[in-house]
């Protein structure tokens, strides 16, 4: 069903992809990915939201600067190349440029005994699973 | 703005060239025109579609060298 939202430029759209990222791993190249595609969906109009937890979340905490290691050869060129874009950027973009929402786990952030003031700025507040299930229902949701 | 405001995105990889393009362009006023410089191959037929899904126009295109010079022009 079509309806209308605010798109990337601040002007209505109509469009209807509504788009959930699930981001688990740590490694480079997934990160990679769920941010190439969540900023490019956001930035063309569909509303995102990703969702972060197990070792996804661990470079999105205040302080912690580790780089995301390397699947296998195509994490190791992307490390090599100064022209791709890092994932923490990727995601910025998402949020600045598409207004995606990026959420961190809950659980996660229970583990890691962190509080929201702990996370990056860009983070919203640390949300529950059942309630990501919930508004992801009926629509396309991407695991990382 | 009536001059061509030059976007430089050369040896910047997917989807780099598309977000720089969008910052400026979400700053922009309507009628702005941009030209995107990039080496990305991918851009060439990247850019156009971003363009077209959200409603601005495309001015042009065109390849020197290694490089792509794509022309935006903001829409609304």
């Amino acid at each position: 069903m079509l309806r209308q939202y605010r798109g990337p430029d601040g002007d209505d759209d109509t469009m209807s992809r509504k788009i959930f990222v699930l981001c688990v791993s740590g490694t480079r190249e997934r990160l990679q990915m769920a941010a190439m595609v969540a900023s490019v969906a956001a930035a063309s109009g569909d509303e995102v939201t990703v969702f972060f937890s197990m070792n996804a979340m661990l470079y999105f905490v205040k302080g912690r600067t580790e780089a995301a290691p390397a699947e296998g050869e195509f994490g190791r060129l992307m490390d090599e190349d100064k022209g791709v874009p890092p994932f923490k950027q990727l995601f910025k973009y998402a949020a600045e440029l598409g207004d995606a929402k990026l959420l961190p786990c809950s659980m996660a952030v229970d583990l890691l005994k962190a509080t929201e003031a702990d996370l990056d700025p860009e983070l919203g507040p640390p949300t529950g699973l059942t309630r990501f299930l919930s508004d992801a229902e009926n629509a396309q949701l991407f695991t990382f | 703005m009536s001059d061509t405001r030059i976007i430089d995105a050369r040896d910047t990889f997917c989807p780099g060239p598309l977000m720089e393009l969008i910052s400026y362009m979400k700053r922009a006023s309507v009628g702005d025109k941009f030209e995107l410089l990039s080496t990305d191959k991918g851009s060439i037929n990247d850019i156009p579609e971003w363009v077209k899904k959200v409603g601005h126009e495309m001015l042009g295109s065109e390849q020197v060298g290694d490089v792509w010079h794509i022309k935006v022009r903001k829409a609304k």
